[in-house]
């Protein structure tokens, strides 16, 4: 291990810990905010956005996504498009299933 | 370098820049979201198609242990930091300080493993199996898988903290790669629970 290598990380320990106190603050504000009885479409949209800040933070930060190469965003982008159709399509089948549309 | 030796797991690789096994376990986790993905995706359909959810009546949060649940979060949280730190001895050469984080690390995906337990005893001492209904498949398939997950990163870290240390004396720089992949393999494991805990527990 050269010297610029131990520089490297070590500078970078500071984030680490903060991202880690950060986690557990919006855990506990996510368990918080679910004790409000919010309506169930707003405590679903304040669940996922605490729940996506927490996984955008793990993964810039603990897994260096910030700092990747591009292959990789490339390899997450299609990966994302595809979560996104296989997350759209139960809301296509049931969308049919309600109008009535043949096929369903 | 024998001639069946996997090339490019130290040095870049010259077309992706990185190497080879860091590639390789990116598209591995991009399968992962992929097989999660369809269940959340079935998750919510048969949700959505459900009049009420549990279909028993009540809340999810009334339903499962949230104190509990949340207290693997932590649990799974304070993981993610000591596989980083773990990484990061290496990273700074100190193999001693390795050992202690990337035991941190298995000891912590063990405490989860046994909080799962009991979350699970109470509830089939209730009679609530994967069969009881809808609510409790998706329960016991989704946080079961992960489990599973739970278990390969744990055979993965022991194996590195323990046989695995070898390769530090012959070449710390492939060895301190293999302790990244599993990290990332780690940290995805407990970005899946950071959406399933919401998503079952409290919605």
């Amino acid at each position: 291990m050269d010297a610029v290598q131990h520089e490297d990380v070590s500078k970078h320990m500071g984030k680490y810990y903060v991202v880690f106190v950060a986690l557990l603050c919006l855990t506990a504000i996510t368990v918080g905010v679910s004790y409000l009885h919010l309506t169930r479409p707003l405590a679903i949209t304040v669940a996922l956005i605490i729940a996506t800040i927490k996984a955008g933070m793990v993964a810039a930060v603990f897994m260096h996504l910030i700092s990747e190469r591009k292959v990789i965003y490339a390899v997450l982008i299609l990966t994302a498009l595809f979560f996104i159709v296989l997350l759209a399509l139960p809301n296509l089948t049931t969308f049919e299933h309600h109008s009535g549309m043949p096929g369903t | 370098m024998s001639e069946s030796a996997i090339p490019y797991m130290v040095k870049p690789h010259p077309v992706t820049g990185i190497p080879n096994g860091k590639f390789g376990i990116w598209l591995f986790l991009a399968s992962e979201v992929m097989l999660f993905g369809a269940l959340f995706s079935s998750y919510v359909l048969i949700r959505t198609g459900m009049p009420h959810w549990p279909p028993e009546g009540g809340l999810s949060s009334e339903v499962l242990n949230v104190p509990l649940a949340t207290l693997n979060t932590a649990v799974l949280i304070t993981s993610s930091i000591t596989m980083v730190l773990a990484w990061a001895s290496c990273k700074m050469g100190k193999l001693p300080r390795f050992r202690v984080w990337m035991g941190a690390t298995i000891a912590l995906a063990f405490v989860f493993l046994v909080i799962k337990y009991f979350e699970y005893t109470h509830k089939f001492e209730l009679g609530h199996f994967p069969s009881h209904d809808n609510f409790y498949a998706i329960y016991f398939t989704l946080t079961g898988l992960h489990g599973l997950h739970v278990i390969g990163g744990i055979i993965v870290n022991s194996y590195l903290v323990g046989p695995g240390t070898k390769m530090w004396a012959t070449d710390p720089e492939h060895f301190t790669n293999r302790v990244e992949n599993a990290g990332l393999y780690w940290h995805f494991v407990d970005l899946v629970w950071i959406f399933l805990f919401p998503s079952l527990y409290l919605l």
